[in-house]
């Protein structure tokens, strides 16, 4: 290894500072060719045959990317077409200081060894360093230097004997001054859509071209270019908006287009502490070009131009007319009433745009052969975006991703480029895709990096684990899990000790053993943050080799666990607990109705059933337990589909059962992770990641009360414990369902749990378990905040070793507001891909009759549940063109009188259900009254003919 | 502006080393006539005067005398212009008594004080440009302008500043580096026989990677005691030339 020959010193100067760095030039610098014999190199990435067929270059040759292009084309570059790419470190540099997405997603196609990407460390190499100029500003430094690599690769490879027919290399530049400047000198330089035109083989390539700037100018104003329109207010620069935010002008906050109104938004401005304001943006100009979560910066208008939020519904549908500004939509303002008139204001500037590729669908353009289609996004928030692309027919009818490139002030829509089509719309993978994408769950297959930190098969236990471990495979320990379960987390076992007492054991997967902090691994599962389950369908936090087989804890093999040994007396009153590193070996992986076989047939004493039974046992006495400490039970309907098992289209839906196991194993779990949260707050007061359930303010039980009045039944809420009891004793006569539908309500009443780190908070309460303090400990393998917490007790056992984040409660912290939005958007995923699965299974149904229950009683509507589909939907009253009947709404019961019928709360009615894909995008059960018979004729007609109803 | 890059995928530093390589090293020895002994030592940008007077009577106060063998006196400052930003540091403030404390006692464990009871050596060193690593090099530059006053040592103490990025330890750290977050850690190592003389260490590393480290400096203090002997025997040479040897 060759030290460094010569060094020259780099004089930065920033501000005020001079910096003085050393600078070493190497001579070992490999230029990373499989050809090359000269190079030392022991794993060249570059290959020896580069077959790429293009009518520019017929000989071989590797691609060097200047910064602009990889900025802009990474959706190109990401194509697997695209191989033998040579990134400069200049480049590399420049882009991470850029963008920090767009140098993730570069370095992760480095990593990947298919793509044959190579880093040459071109300012650290003797012969492609340079020096900037007297005069030369950076940029053009960087392109010189980009350009000297180009020129040392084409002299490097040229000199080699063994090169086949000319090797070349090609520099592609967006930039014609470098291009001439490159071409001058010899090299070979392309436009980069010049290039990517070229691959004849691949055509699709052209439509991932992102628009260069001065292709925006001529593409989309040649038509018009006699009268430029300047349609929007031109953006301030960052510097004036700061000024202006920090001398109280201008305000900044998160844009947030109206889901009902393309003219209409709301900006959101967090204000110090508690008050927060928002602004009300109205008209295309006062929006000017900001699109949903971008951050703005607004000024308010003058208090006798505010206005009050309109309450029409409009809808972008300007099909044809896709380049003129529609006067008559600029204002529809209503002289609304002074009291409801809003603060107002109109954007500014964008301070951070807020863009991601969007899920959405092709409107094709009239014209039949243009290029140019409008593209309408599935978030009705987000404006439409204009495309440009030759595969108009084939994409029609598909859900697409575009991403959106720009907004020229002279433009109605954005610019924006085809990514990626995801396949037919309305088909099960396709419509899975989307509902991933919008609620941003990340399930991309997993990195090459990521999977570099995987165990390597054949894999089994090591001497060095035994050792550590406490060899529990003696033991008989079992799993009860719902059918079909590959990633078994947890698995316990039971006996009776000699001195009468139980000893029982829950052992958890110990995936902290596998997934090292810190690593590639380790930071994709707390990115994800939880395995989400989707009908039919898995998005894994681990890799499978970890979920479904290294950590799960199937029967027969031996596994890696963390245990939870207790001492338990008959009385259910734990007299021992302790955590240790174990290892297992589980006898038997049940579903639960095996298990609660097994528990009823008195035939059976094997070992299993016997500690099946003493754990039920003991799961009774510790549930009475829990609920007369003030636990609720609460209910909510889950859906189960049948699968045909050829097509995976749901044959039939039904709610699921639960029986006798699931609460015995339910209630081992809940005993597990309380005696961990303990354990874990004591040993570190400041930094245990802990969960908790804030009780609802009294005035969300306004619902529950009102409602159960109006069957005479009084709920207490002043505490969990009264709640529990009084739904105990809410009963009806002749109306059995009554009481779940109670228990229904009151869930809708409650909070959400979250995470929090323990050292950033003061009240730990868990309000549904009535707990005084719990966690997440038992399922490692589809939660990351379970991890932390084997890692946290892990340490506190002096098993595993500590590090510097486990330590720090803001870093935790972060972690857990992290976690706490993974679960929410997987919670959403969930129950939007349910929706989607009810919507399939209508559609082979037709329509229904059935029987439901309402459930809420609203302005215009009712809100009715089907308790044999778990499905709520709202039936409308009034609808937008029609004359509605009349309705006479009365907040106290409430009760809504249409016509001459009254609702009530839990009325029974009953109702068709069938699918509405009139907006094949959009698509929706469609929920229509027939019992009680229609209160007027017209309505029944309203509701067969129009599309107004209902939602999930 | 999302931080730097310490160490990149390739496995370059900000200034284009490897984790393990040093920066390149330069010395002088004698470098003034008067003094016992003197040495000026570049490492990378840091640059550093050392000077030697001793051994000698004890000056000052006499209580101070260890009647078994010598006193060692450091002193170490800071130029006025070593930094970015001129800054006036008067003698004796907290980070130069605590530098020249560390120096004492590195130089204690390796100068053979026995052999000069009752007297006293005097070690000055002068922070002339810093750019990183400023115990190591001082004691570096020390190691040479000892050898240069004659005085007998157990060794040569060498000295090198390590840090830990990454999961990777980094060797001779520039100023950049150090600022830069990383837990860092000096050692100055006799490097024949591979006793310790200090080990100093401010930031938090979890105790699994001391080892690393640890080991991490020892191969960089042995590379810097090669490139000391290489300078020592070169100087030796040309001064055998000079007196006619």
């Amino acid at each position: 290894m060759l030290k460094s020959k010569t060094f020259v010193k780099k004089t930065r100067s920033g501000g005020v500072m001079k910096v003085v760095r050393e600078h070493y030039l190497r001579d070992d610098i490999w230029c990373g060719s499989e050809t090359c014999t000269e190079c030392k190199q022991d794993s060249p990435v570059l290959q020896k045959d580069v077959c790429v067929e293009s009518n520019l270059c017929s000989y071989p040759h590797y691609l060097v990317p200047d910064t602009n292009v990889v900025l802009h084309q990474i959706d190109v570059l990401e194509n697997p077409v695209i191989r033998n790419v040579i990134i400069l470190q200049t480049v590399l540099q420049e882009v991470r200081h850029r963008s920090a997405p767009v140098h993730k997603r570069l370095k992760d196609i480095i990593h990947e060894k298919e793509k044959h990407f190579y880093t040459f460390t071109n300012e650290h190499h003797r012969e492609t360093f340079i020096e900037r100029q007297p005069g030369e500003s950076a940029n053009d430094r960087n392109d010189r230097a980009i350009r000297v690599a180009v020129k040392w690769y084409s002299k490097h490879l040229k000199t080699l004997e063994s090169g086949p027919d000319g090797l070349k290399v090609v520099l592609l530049t967006n930039d014609l001054g470098n291009k001439q400047k490159a071409e001058e000198n010899g090299m070979v330089a392309f436009k980069f859509e010049e290039y990517i035109k070229s691959l004849l083989a691949n055509p699709e390539l052209v439509d991932l071209l992102a628009l260069s700037n001065d292709d925006k100018v001529t593409a989309f104003t040649d038509r018009n270019f006699i009268h430029i329109l300047v349609l929007f207010p031109e953006h301030l620069p960052l510097s004036r908006i700061q000024v202006g935010i920090k001398s109280g002008s201008y305000l900044q906050g998160t844009f947030r287009a109206s889901r009902d109104n393309y003219l209409e938004a709301t900006v959101f401005v967090q204000g110090d502490g508690e008050d927060s304001t928002e602004v009300l943006i109205q008209g295309l100009q006062n929006l000017n070009r900001a699109v949903h979560q971008d951050v703005v910066a607004v000024q308010l208008l003058p208090r006798n131009q505010w206005l009050a939020p309109s309450s029409v519904v409009l809808q972008d549908d300007g099909v044809a007319k896709d380049d003129d500004v529609e006067e008559d939509e600029e204002e529809k303002v209503l002289s609304a009433a002074e009291a409801a008139r809003k603060p107002t204001g109109k954007v500014v500037g964008i301070i951070k745009r807020n863009w991601r590729p969007f899920c959405g669908m092709l409107n094709v353009s009239q014209i039949k052969e243009s290029t140019r289609h409008l593209f309408t996004p599935a978030d009705r928030r987000v404006p439409r975006i204009r495309i440009e692309t030759r595969q108009a027919s084939t994409l029609a009818g598909q859900r697409i991703m575009v991403a959106i490139d720009g907004w020229p002030k002279n433009s109605r829509y954005p610019n924006g480029h085809f990514v990626r089509s995801l396949g037919g719309a309305g088909e099960k993978e396709t419509e899975q895709e989307v509902l991933l994408l919008e609620h941003d769950v990340p399930h991309q297959a997993f990195s090459q990096a990521v999977l570099s930190f995987l165990p390597k098969m054949p894999w089994a236990i090591t001497p060095e684990d035994m050792a550590k471990r406490e060899d529990l495979r003696h033991l008989t320990v079992c799993s009860v899990d719902p059918p079909g379960c590959t990633d078994i987390d947890d698995a316990l076992h039971c006996r009776e000790l000699e001195n009468g007492n139980f000893e029982v054991g829950v052992h958890i997967a110990d995936v902290s053993h596998f997934i090292r902090p810190g690593n590639a691994l380790d930071k994709e599962a707390a990115n994800r943050g939880t395995t989400v389950y989707l009908c039919g369908k898995r998005i894994d936090m681990v890799p499978e080799l970890l979920s479904s087989n290294l950590c799960s804890l199937r029967s027969n093999v031996e596994r890696l666990a963390f245990s939870c040994i207790w001492e338990i007396n008959h009385k259910a009153e734990i007299l021992k607990t302790r955590f240790t590193k174990s290892v297992i070996n589980s006898k038997a992986s049940l579903t639960y109705a095996e298990a609660q076989m097994r528990i009823d047939d008195t035939n059976k004493t094997d070992d299993i059933t016997q500690s099946l039974r003493g754990l039920n046992k003991l799961a009774k006495i510790l549930k009475r337990q829990r609920i007369e400490n003030g636990a609720l039970t609460l209910s909510s309907l889950e859906v189960r589909f049948h699968m045909d098992s050829e097509t995976h289209d749901p044959i039939d839906l039904q709610t699921k059962e639960l029986m006798e196991t699931n609460s015995m194993v339910e209630e081992f779990m809940l005993l597990a992770n309380i005696s961990v949260a303990q354990k874990i707050y004591d040993e570190f007061s400041e930094c245990a990641l802990l969960r908790k359930h804030p009780a609802p303010p009294p005035s969300n039980y306004d619902v529950l009360i009102k409602a159960a009045k109006s069957k005479n039944v009084e709920i207490h809420v002043d505490s969990a414990k009264a709640l529990a009891d009084s739904l105990d004793g809410a009963k009806v006569e002749s109306f059995s369902y009554f009481n779940t539908l109670l228990r229904i309500l009151a869930t809708r009443c409650m909070m959400q749990a979250v995470y929090f780190c323990s050292g950033m908070d003061s009240d730990f309460h868990h309000y549904g378990l009535a707990s005084p303090i719990y966690t997440h400990f038992t399922s490692p393998i589809r939660r990351y905040s379970d991890i932390i917490v084997h890692r946290l007790l892990a340490v506190a056992i002096g098993a595993d070793s500590t590090y510097p984040d486990l330590m720090d409660k803001h870093k935790q912290s972060a972690l857990c507001n992290n976690l706490n939005y993974r679960h929410k958007m997987a919670q959403y995923a969930q129950r939007a891909s349910v929706t989607f699965h009810t919507q399939l299974f209508f559609k082979s149904r037709g329509m229904l009759n059935e029987e439901g229950f309402v459930l809420f009683v609203r302005k215009n509507a009712i809100i009715v549940l089907i308790p044999k589909f778990g499905l709520e939907g709202t039936v409308f009253f009034d609808t937008k063109d029609k004359v509605s009947p009349s309705l006479v709404y009365d907040e106290e019961g409430p009760t809504l009188k249409v016509e001459q019928h009254t609702f009530h709360i839990f009325d029974r009615v009953k109702v068709t259900i069938g699918l509405d894909d009139s907006n094949i995008q959009h698509q929706k059960i469609r929920m229509a009254l027939t019992e009680p018979s229609k209160p007027t004729d017209g309505l029944n007609m309203k509701i067969n003919t129009t599309a107004r109803e209902k939602v999930l | 502006m999302a931080g730097i890059e310490l160490l990149s995928d390739q496995g370059y530093r900000l200034d284009g080393r490897k984790a393990t390589e040093l920066r390149k090293v330069q010395a002088r020895l004698g470098v003034f006539a008067q003094a016992d002994g003197s040495a000026y030592l570049e490492q990378g940008n840091t640059k550093v005067l050392a000077v030697v007077y001793g051994p000698h009577e004890m000056r000052g106060s006499r209580s101070r005398t260890l009647h078994d063998r010598a006193v060692i006196n450091c002193q170490y400052s800071m130029a006025t212009f070593s930094t970015a930003e001129r800054k006036r540091r008067p003698h004796g403030d907290r980070k130069s008594t605590e530098m020249s404390l560390h120096l004492k006692q590195t130089f204690e464990a390796a100068v053979m004080t026995q052999l000069f009871p009752r007297s006293q050596i005097d070690i000055y060193v002068k922070i002339l440009q810093s750019d990183g690593g400023n115990y190591s090099v001082c004691v570096n530059a020390a190691t040479l302008a000892v050898i240069d006053a004659g005085i007998p040592m157990r060794d040569y103490v060498c000295a090198c500043t390590v840090g830990f990025v990454d999961e990777t330890p980094l060797a001779d750290l520039c100023y950049a580096e150090e600022s830069g977050g990383v837990s860092s850690l000096a050692l100055a190592l006799l490097p024949r026989g591979g006793q310790i003389a200090l080990v100093q260490m401010d930031a938090r590393l979890h105790q699994d990677h001391l080892e690393a480290l640890i080991e991490a400096a020892t191969t960089a203090c042995k590379g810097v005691s090669k490139v000391l002997d290489e300078v020592v025997r070169q100087h030796l040479q040309e001064a055998s030339v000079l007196t006619g040897e």
